[in-house]
């Protein structure tokens, strides 16, 4: 009868454990990422987390006990009591305390995602179905961005590569440790726009322009993936991010804006 | 005098008035009408099930094996619809309608022809929505969130047959609804006092007005839908001045209550079920409903949770975040008075504990995850993801289904006269509760991974957890087969004969008739009743 029970308690068990360490090395917790919001959005996931393991300690425990000592077939006599205001109010309002202390950093984080003042360069992102466009607006630059998983891949008709599903013919190329704003917006229907590393999400709206921002502190390449459903070819809609110093930036800026020999 | 008790003797050994398949078409009688909306439910259940198997299948592998994209997406599509509304919610209707006039003391419900109308419209909404997937251009394929544009400009043709089939779906709610409120108020034994009334009775009344509240909301929202697709109006279409979120604000303010229509049935079921084997009084009782009472209303004030993402003013996000968060309390409460239920009781384990008791823990799980989403920060990284469809299959599946399973099991010797064979059904609760885990637990670890949810084909990091999460929704779906024969085998009277009473433990009006409850019942109303 305690199957469930253990079950359950060995998946929470299993959940520290994952979240802990193990599972930090196959990318299968949330990702600390390269941004200081990133960072903080992993804090807040982390903290939560633990705070309702422990619920789920104190609860799943007192089943358990329950479970184990007050059956019938252990001869025990069912008590008689039904209400307690005591315990009542004291099980209301432990938990309106702890979601006030966790309301506190999370109003915090979400205050500092919503400032997207300041920012050392803006780019203009437009979903289309399915690819994505970027328009760095301070430059005279601006490209589309495909997918380049080939339908073979895709058909099981080759191997897949690496980064099969995840990689796109044009990075967009960022400089690092710089405050980038972007604003999105899109040509069809709602997309989104998620890169996990980066802690941004944000919904790519026909006709109305949503911001987000973020400070890339490590060069690197970050993939996402379109986030909203936008029709048949929602799950081919990769993002890829390539993040480089100022120094290597710039040369890349000026690659992109000299005309390419046409010979 | 003497007249009266030959009406009242008379009407107990009245069987239905027509014989074979017009019994059912033109019947008024609560028990049979429950048994049309259970029966055509599971039907739903099935269809909505082996689509899911077919969606399990495609994600086995990265790459595209068993459908095309679109197939996919219409099938991810016609499974939520089918589920939420063509499964779940008729479900409880079912479970109310052969129920509530039982644990009332009422001779029927209030509006037996009305009754009869709102079951037979489902069948007919049912075939639309079905019937869609066959038209030129393909069915819905937009979510079942429907979200526009891609539901208005750039949807397939059927999806006007969509529309008209979610209009006769809510009609036939806004009427089962009518009808349990009404009979509620109007048709109690005359010494039951509302709050005498079995929480599972409270939380079907509170339902109800969910349900009148935001079935029309949901019906304006997809007659704008229509506008937009035919009438050249622009409610969600920016470049005639419309907004495309608009649309979600309206969808999900029937959306969210809509969450609570679907769960606080369950929590009336296992109300219920847990004090009758725990041979204890239910904990709380007054807090229950208090807490029933305050998620209702805060199911109002939390629609745009789900829309984090759209790029929500701030103060908005901040109201939406924070009223979120509070609905953990009551919810927190209710888990509490059921773990207090248990405690010190002398508890037994049939399979209807069972599975309250698996609902009581991952319940609790999904609860968990959703407080982590009402996190604004948190959820930029959860929202859209596998995490999400781990938390709301918590919630629905080992939540809503579960529950279902238990109150079956629980009423089944009432309705058939007939025990079930309490083995087999062990042996389905057990390799149902494994394979669920087995199903949904990973896929909380594949949206924190990153992997978005509603697509056919991933990045290759994702294949292993896919691959178990496949493995125990065939285990899951298989194990459903089992159920069918138990409840067949019950209707068939193969198991032993049930007394009146059932349980050991058992309280309420239902079990003082006999098993299998007569066609009328309660002509004469009762006057036992328990005070609380
Ligand atoms: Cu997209």
């Amino acid at each position: 009868m305690l199957g469930f029970k253990k079950l359950s308690l060995l998946l929470t068990a299993g959940l520290m454990n994952f979240s802990a360490t193990a599972f930090a090395a196959y990318g299968l917790n949330m990702p600390v990422g390269v941004s200081p919001l990133s960072a903080s959005m992993h804090h807040l996931h982390m903290t939560m987390l633990w705070v309702c393991i422990g619920i789920g300690i104190i609860v799943f425990g007192i089943m358990t006990y329950a479970i184990i000592k007050h059956r019938k077939s252990k001869g025990h006599q069912a008590a008689n009591f039904h209400e307690n205001t005591h315990v009542e109010i004291i099980w209301t309002v432990i938990p309106f305390i702890i979601l006030i202390v966790m309301a506190i950093p999370a109003t915090k984080t979400l205050i500092e995602m919503n400032d997207t003042k300041a920012a050392d360069l803006t780019i203009k992102v437009t979903g289309y179905r399915w690819y994505w466009h970027y328009d760095y607006l301070d430059e005279a630059l601006d490209f589309f961005s495909h997918p380049s998983t080939t339908q073979e891949e895709i058909n099981n008709l080759v191997a897949k590569d690496e980064h099969y599903n995840l990689a796109v013919d044009q990075h967009l190329v960022v400089p690092i440790n710089k405050k980038i704003r972007f604003a999105f917006t899109s040509n069809d229907v709602i997309h989104a726009w998620w890169v996990p590393q980066l802690g941004v999400k944000k919904d790519a709206v026909p006709g109305f322009i949503t911001e987000s921002w973020t400070i890339i502190k490590e060069p690197g390449i970050y993939r996402g993936q379109c986030a909203e459903l936008c029709g048949a070819g929602h799950a081919y809609m990769p993002i890829v991010v390539e993040a480089k110093t100022q120094a290597d930036y710039e040369t890349w800026l000026v690659e992109q804006k000299t005309p390419k020999n046409p010979s | 005098m003497t007249s009266h008790d030959m009406t009242a003797d008379d009407a107990h050994h009245h069987g239905p008035s027509k014989k074979g398949i017009l019994r059912w078409v033109t019947t008024t009688n609560h028990k049979d009408i429950g048994t049309m909306y259970l029966v055509f439910s599971f039907i739903m259940f099935f269809v909505g099930g082996s689509m899911a198997m077919v969606i399990r299948a495609e994600l086995f592998q990265p790459g595209m094996q068993i459908v095309p994209a679109e197939t996919f997406n219409m099938l991810t599509t016609m499974h939520g619809l089918i589920m939420v509304f063509g499964f779940i919610m008729p479900v409880f209707v079912g479970l109310a309608n052969w129920m509530i006039p039982l644990m009332i003391g009422a001779p029927d419900m209030a509006l037996p022809r009305m009754n009869n109308w709102s079951f037979w419209i489902l069948p007919v909404a049912g075939t639309i929505l079905i019937s869609t997937m066959f038209m030129q251009g393909g069915g819905p394929n937009f979510g079942w969130t429907f979200y526009a544009p891609l539901s208005t400009t750039f949807a397939p043709k059927s999806t006007d047959y969509f529309i008209f089939a979610i209009h006769l779906l809510g009609m036939s709610s806004i009427m089962g609804s009518i009808n349990v409120i009404v009979t509620i108020f109007n048709m109690r034994a005359p010494k039951m006092r509302l709050i005498d009334m079995p929480i599972f009775v409270w939380t079907w009344l509170i339902t109800a007005f969910l349900i009148i509240a935001v079935m029309p909301v949901l019906a304006g929202t997809v007659t704008m839908m229509l506008m937009d697709r035919n009438f050249g109006t622009s409610f969600f279409n920016a470049a005639g001045g419309g907004d495309p979120v608009l649309f979600q604000h309206l969808f999900w303010f029937f959306g969210h209550p809509e969450v609570y229509i679907i769960i606080l049935p369950a929590f009336g079921i296992v109300s219920e079920i847990i004090p009758t084997f725990a041979r204890k009084k239910l904990f709380g009782r007054m807090s229950m409903i208090y807490a029933l009472t305050a998620i209702a209303f805060l199911s109002f004030i939390v629609w745009a949770h789900h829309m984090f993402m759209t790029g929500l003013p701030l103060a908005a996000s901040m109201f939406f975040m924070y009223a979120t968060m509070l609905i953990a309390v009551p919810t927190g409460v209710k888990v509490f008075n059921w773990v207090a239920t248990i405690y010190r009781g002398c508890l037994t384990f049939e399979t209807p504990m069972l599975f309250s008791l698996a609902f009581v823990v991952l319940f609790t799980i999904g609860g968990f995850t959703g407080l982590m989403l009402s996190l604004i920060p948190s959820d930029v990284q959860y929202h859209d993801t596998y995490f999400v469809v781990g938390h709301f299959h918590y919630v629905l599946v080992p939540g809503s289904l579960f529950s279902v399973f238990a109150a079956i099991y629980y009423w089944l010797p009432k309705w058939t006269g007939h025990m079930y064979n309490e083995t087999l059904a062990k042996f389905h609760f057990w390799i149902s509760v494994i394979s669920v885990n087995l199903t949904f637990f990973p896929m909380h670890f594949l949206g924190l991974a990153g992997m978005p949810r509603r697509i056919p084909d991933y990045a290759l990091q994702f294949t292993d957890f896919n691959q178990i999460v496949s493995i125990g929704a065939f285990i899951f779906g298989a194990a459903q087969l089992i159920f069918v024969y138990i409840v067949i085998q019950a209707m068939r009277g193969k198991g032993p004969k049930a007394t009146a009473h059932v349980w050991e433990g058992s309280h309420g009006l239902e079990w003082t008739v006999p098993s299998p409850a007569p066609y009328h019942t309660f002509s004469e109303p009762p006057t036992q009743i328990e005070r609380h």
